[in-house]
């Protein structure tokens, strides 16, 4: 910390972008001769729910996992909050939250008792602006686990688990949160519930990274996808964004005289106005554009052809 | 607030939280003094069979060098057992994830094992003080040795449990450094004095520390009489502090870049793959 303050230089300080929670350019990843990563570029601003979609050995976790400094890369530029995970110290890892897949470590320790064991870590890096730890009664209130408080963790089912296990990754109030594969083992229900507890979390300015299979929680959540296949971002952009791009033409179906037609076009609008300039009778009128499923489906299998 | 007195008394208060929860637990209670229990019925049965050219019997020997064993057994096999479990089941990896976690463990589970330590030794002394007669609990003096006995055998030794549970992958295979560490234990003088032993025997035993701790808590524990029975016939207090300070430097240099390596490995996909493998272990 600089103990000398200046007064803010009023040109420097004009409204700039604000640098990039997370920047990756040209990451690469061998094990071996084989190539999981192949040089890939993205960045993430403050604030945003990123999904990393990819089929699985798409690289995925190893991604994630090199941007928690828990794995070396190969080559490439990475900074996570401004800092090389390579070199993150302590006080860097004190602003990251991971969710882990637990499986069965801690069995003996009640809910609450671990939260607060685990919040204790980040009470040194509370700031002004930031209460650390996350009280932890608000806590399990948030993640739905107020009953199960005083359970050992041993005792509790697999999907309170999992609650479990994303409140130990924000109960330091990280600026930036790390997810592999959360919601796996979700019911519908439990699903709809994380995935507003994390647009709350995005709203409070926390920066978000899940990496999931699951293309609807991808659409449903991200406002940003990087579809990953082959150890390179295939496509990128929000789902609008991709089923624009990708989708290409849509698909107008319609009834006329009681038979079924179907035409392919880039421009809906233009063709359905022609199609009633026409004159033509057309009853029950459906366009349909590529869903990002088809979209993903494919070029997961297009990457896969390529293999 | 101090960072690093924060990662200490977080370390502390999982240790202490842990060690209740042995505590607390009947079944985790036996499973740590089950091996001792069969150790010490021996002791009930040599309790007047005496000690040839002493005037102590067999089981005023072997009881005090159980105390030492103690030390061997939890802080290097019950220590690198639990890193070598807790590897597996994510303990590690969750405190890896944590700002100075790792730290925080490790202090967690040296104050563990010294508190099961502990634990047995009262086991140990409590049998002593039922049962033998020729022990000297009462001197306030003795008890001095076995207050620096007992962290300078836990450096000595913990570090070597660090290192094995770092090293080794699977908890399946922790039973290789258990045959070892027994096999030691018998030439080690823990059961019968190793003075008539072939030389070359008495030097392999005397290179580790496992005799050195069983040599200090005779000391501790016996008269001056059972001096016949040991190798110079002396207690060698400078000649233990030595060789247990020796390990426990050797130790301290190479566990931290033992521990640091195993635990760089450490992430969620080699996590995952580990209980994958572990799950279908159990399938089969």
């Amino acid at each position: 910390m600089t103990s000398t303050l200046t007064a803010p230089d009023p040109v420097r300080t004009a409204p700039a972008e604000p640098p990039p929670v997370v920047r990756v350019s040209g990451l690469r990843m061998s094990y071996g001769t084989q190539q999981v990563l192949r040089g890939i570029d993205f960045t993430i601003t403050q604030g945003q729910i990123v999904a990393l979609l990819g089929p699985n050995g798409a690289g995925k976790s190893t991604t994630i996992e090199i941007l928690e400094g828990f794995r070396l890369r190969s080559a490439g530029e990475v900074s996570v909050l401004g800092v090389d995970p390579a070199r993150g110290d302590e006080a860097w890892r004190a602003r990251l939250g991971i969710v882990l897949q637990s499986w069965r470590d801690h069995g003996k320790w009640r809910v609450r008792e671990l939260l607060s064991h685990f919040g204790s870590f980040y009470r040194p890096y509370a700031t002004d602006g930031v209460t650390r730890p996350w009280d932890v009664d608000e806590l399990l209130a948030a993640v739905g686990l107020t009953e199960q408080a005083d359970k050992p963790i041993a005792a509790l089912s697999g999907g309170q688990r999992r609650r479990l296990d994303i409140a130990v990754g924000i109960v330091g109030r990280p600026e930036v949160l790390f997810l592999d594969e959360p919601t796996v083992g979700f019911d519908p229900q439990a699903r709809q519930e994380f995935h507003e507890l994390l647009r709350t979390l995005a709203d409070a300015r926390m920066t978000i990274l899940l990496t999931t299979h699951d293309l609807h929680e991808a659409e449903k959540l991200a406002d940003q996808v990087l579809i990953l296949a082959g150890g390179r971002i295939a496509a990128r952009g929000t789902v609008a964004e991709l089923a624009r791009e990708f989708g290409g033409e849509a698909e107008v179906t319609w009834t006329s005289g009681g038979r079924a037609h179907s035409a392919r076009t880039a421009d809906v609008s233009a063709f359905v106005r022609q199609l009633i300039q026409d004159g033509a009778e057309v009853d029950d009128l459906r366009v349909h554009r590529a869903g990002l499923e088809e979209i993903y489906l494919s070029m997961v299998a297009g990457e896969e052809a390529k293999r | 607030m101090n960072v690093t007195g924060n990662a200490v008394r977080q370390g502390l208060s999982r240790g202490g939280t842990e060690l209740r929860q042995v505590l607390s637990n009947g079944q985790d209670l036996g499973s740590n003094l089950v091996w001792l229990i069969g150790l010490l019925a021996p002791i009930y049965f040599l309790r007047d069979n005496m000690l040839a050219g002493t005037d102590v019997s067999v089981a005023a020997f072997v009881l005090p060098s159980l105390l030492s064993m103690c030390i061997g057994f939890n802080g290097l096999l019950n220590l690198a057992q639990q890193l070598v479990v807790e590897r597996e089941d994510g303990t590690l990896l969750r405190l890896k994830a944590l700002p100075h976690g790792m730290v925080s463990y490790l202090i967690g589970k040296v104050l563990l094992v010294a508190g099961m330590v502990l634990v047995a030794w009262v086991a140990v002394l409590g049998t002593g003080a039922l049962l033998v007669d020729g022990l000297h609990l009462g001197e306030a003096g003795r008890w001095l040795t076995l207050l620096w006995l007992l962290p300078l055998g836990l450096l000595a030794m913990l570090p070597l449990g660090a290192v094995f549970g770092s090293l080794i992958e699977s908890p399946r295979s922790i039973g290789l450094i258990m045959l070892p560490v027994f096999a030691l234990a018998t030439i080690s003088g823990i059961f019968h004095p190793i003075a008539g032993f072939p030389t070359w025997l008495q030097v392999v035993a005397q290179v580790f520390p496992l005799y050195w701790l069983g040599l200090a808590a005779r000391s501790a524990l016996l008269p001056e009489s059972a001096l016949a029975a040991e190798i110079g016939e002396s207690w060698r207090h400078w000649e233990t502090v030595a060789v247990l300070g020796g390990w426990a430097v050797l130790g301290m240099l190479a566990a931290p870049v033992v521990l640091r390596l195993m635990a760089r490995r450490e992430s969620g996909s080699t996590m995952a793959a580990r209980r994958d493998r572990a799950l279908s272990r159990r399938a089969a």
